[in-house]
């Protein structure tokens, strides 16, 4: 009996004590460094990035004392799970597996694919017709793959590689007349938005739909922590609607990486 | 046709990665791997035997540069063959305007002409060891006969050849058909590269590999048996008498 009331106490304060660190408004944050430009450790010893800066200003919207906490990747959940901090904001995408685990927030950004071909090549990718007979270079398995797979496989000869660079490679020679590739890594391997590069973007820079491209990243919270996410939410719906993400964004990227619709809902 | 597909589709109701779709795939890829590998094969072949015939010959212009090609294929992997062809023609300039491109272009051809440059160094080699080794007494009885030169390859020299020939091209067809598991590096749908793109989908390498290993065995049995019944054709005559 004695053990049993002695059990109460200890779980008592220990649920007091984490009720506490919630009512004084300090909440501690996860992230996984580096992954630039979204976080990195600056020479001075400070984190800095789009998501600490997004992180702070979320922070400071719904008026709570955020401190980041550095934790790797493969640990980053079990961590929450176990309380060592409550949020995770480190690019984590929403997948169902980590649903049963977490509680997401609204997605806050996901990186769009683009269509890239040669400068000279005059194609428009939304003239379905046009396309007809024309070959498009993607990374085997990636969810570019099945977009191209999935929406012009009629139309298009698909082809499948192991890296990026040789897709750039078969696309400099004429081999192929499209690829189609995640817009950072198109960035790196195409170098597409320079003056003198050899290739070009056309059409519009793709996020959907959701069901192949994934609903982008979210907040991680833990399932308890429904309250805490309503906040983040309407901080999130905030910086969306008064021009603060995307002023944010574009102090980063050169892209659009922002998620309007999924805010919207 | 259709109660079959029916019970395939049964078969399949609870298989996450072997739906009907990734089944097509190595549908697909059985049909580009048993035409990439016979039409090198054909080709090869009928390179092969003027070029044996050529490769004893007396005169050094026609011998060494014979000697040459088999040398270079057979001292090269497959695979850096492949990637000179495939990634080499490019650099043919002004290759892009011809109609050449138009073959050259898709990844089938530049495969195609590397697979067969290769199976037609390795054949080259294997008859031109069994033209060498017909026996004396065969080539002296057809001179004694008064066969011209034409005559006497083509009734005595090449077809006892070509029987003892047979179990070593039988070894360098098998060779061939796993040899062109490297046609997906250059894009290429063949069996292998659709066990590569259901790996990298479903993250299963084991099933991927594991049905495609099957349908390799498969194809090896076929040929084996080709080459065996062949063989107990051709070669009757060399089994010990039954009594």
């Amino acid at each position: 009996m004695k053990k049993h009331l002695a059990f109460t106490f200890l779980s008592a304060a220990i649920i007091a004590g984490t009720a506490h660190a919630r009512d004084d408004g300090s909440v501690r944050i996860a992230i996984d460094v580096p992954y630039e430009p979204f976080v990195v450790r600056a020479p001075d010893g400070e984190l800095e990035g789009f998501e600490i800066d997004l992180g702070n200003e979320l922070c400071h919207r719904a008026d709570l004392e955020c401190t980041w906490v550095e934790q790797g990747w493969d640990g980053i959940i079990p961590g929450l799970l176990a309380r060592k901090y409550d949020a995770i904001i480190s690019s984590m995408g929403v997948t169902p597996e980590r649903e049963r685990q977490v509680l997401f927030s609204i997605p806050y950004y996901n990186t769009p694919s683009v269509w890239i071909t040669r400068r000279d090549r005059d194609i428009d990718i939304d003239d379905r017709d046009s396309l007809e007979g024309l070959s498009v270079g993607v990374q085997r398995g990636t969810i570019r793959d099945d977009y191209v797979t999935q929406q012009y496989r009629d139309v298009l000869d698909i082809r499948r590689y192991s890296s990026s660079q040789e897709v750039a490679n078969d696309l400099m020679t004429g081999r192929l007349d499209l690829s189609f590739e995640d817009y950072p890594l198109a960035d790196e391997t195409f170098d597409f938005t320079s003056d003198d590069s050899e290739f070009k973007q056309i059409g519009d820079s793709i996020k959907e739909p959701t069901s192949i491209f994934g609903k982008g990243a979210a907040i991680a919270f833990h399932k308890r922590d429904g309250e805490l996410a309503e906040k983040f939410n309407e901080a999130l719906r905030e910086v969306y609607a008064d021009g603060t993400f995307d002023e944010l964004m574009h102090e980063y990227f050169d892209y659009d990486l922002s998620l309007p619709i999924a805010i919207e809902q | 046709m259709e109660s079959l597909m029916n019970w395939l589709q049964a078969q399949l109701a609870d298989n996450s990665i072997f739906t009907l779709q990734t089944l097509s795939y190595y549908g697909d890829g059985l049909v580009t791997t048993v035409q990439l590998v016979f039409l090198s094969l054909i080709i090869g072949l009928v390179l092969a035997v003027p070029l044996a015939i050529g490769r004893g010959s007396k005169h050094a212009w026609i011998r060494l540069p014979i000697f040459f090609y088999c040398y270079v294929f057979r001292g090269t992997p497959l695979l850096v063959q492949l990637y000179l062809i495939y990634y080499g023609v490019v650099f043919v300039e002004g290759i892009q305007d011809t109609w050449l491109w138009v073959i050259l272009e898709k990844p089938f051809v530049p495969a195609l002409i590397a697979f067969t440059l290769n199976t037609g160094a390795y054949t080259t080699e294997i008859f031109r060891g069994a033209i060498k080794s017909t026996p004396k007494g065969e080539i002296e009885a057809a001179r004694a006969y008064g066969m011209s030169r034409a005559l006497m390859l083509r009734r005595i020299v090449l077809p006892s050849a070509f029987r003892r020939a047979l179990p070593a091209y039988g070894n360098e067809v098998i060779f061939m058909l796993h040899a062109s598991a490297i046609a997906s590096v250059v894009t290429i749908m063949d069996l292998t590269g659709a066990a590569r793109f259901v790996y990298a989908r479903f993250y299963a390498p084991f099933d991927a590999f594991l049905f495609v290993a099957a349908i390799y065995l498969c194809l090896t049995f076929t040929i084996i048996y080709f080459f065996r019944h062949l063989e107990k054709r051709l070669l009757a005559h060399l089994k010990p008498a039954s009594g």
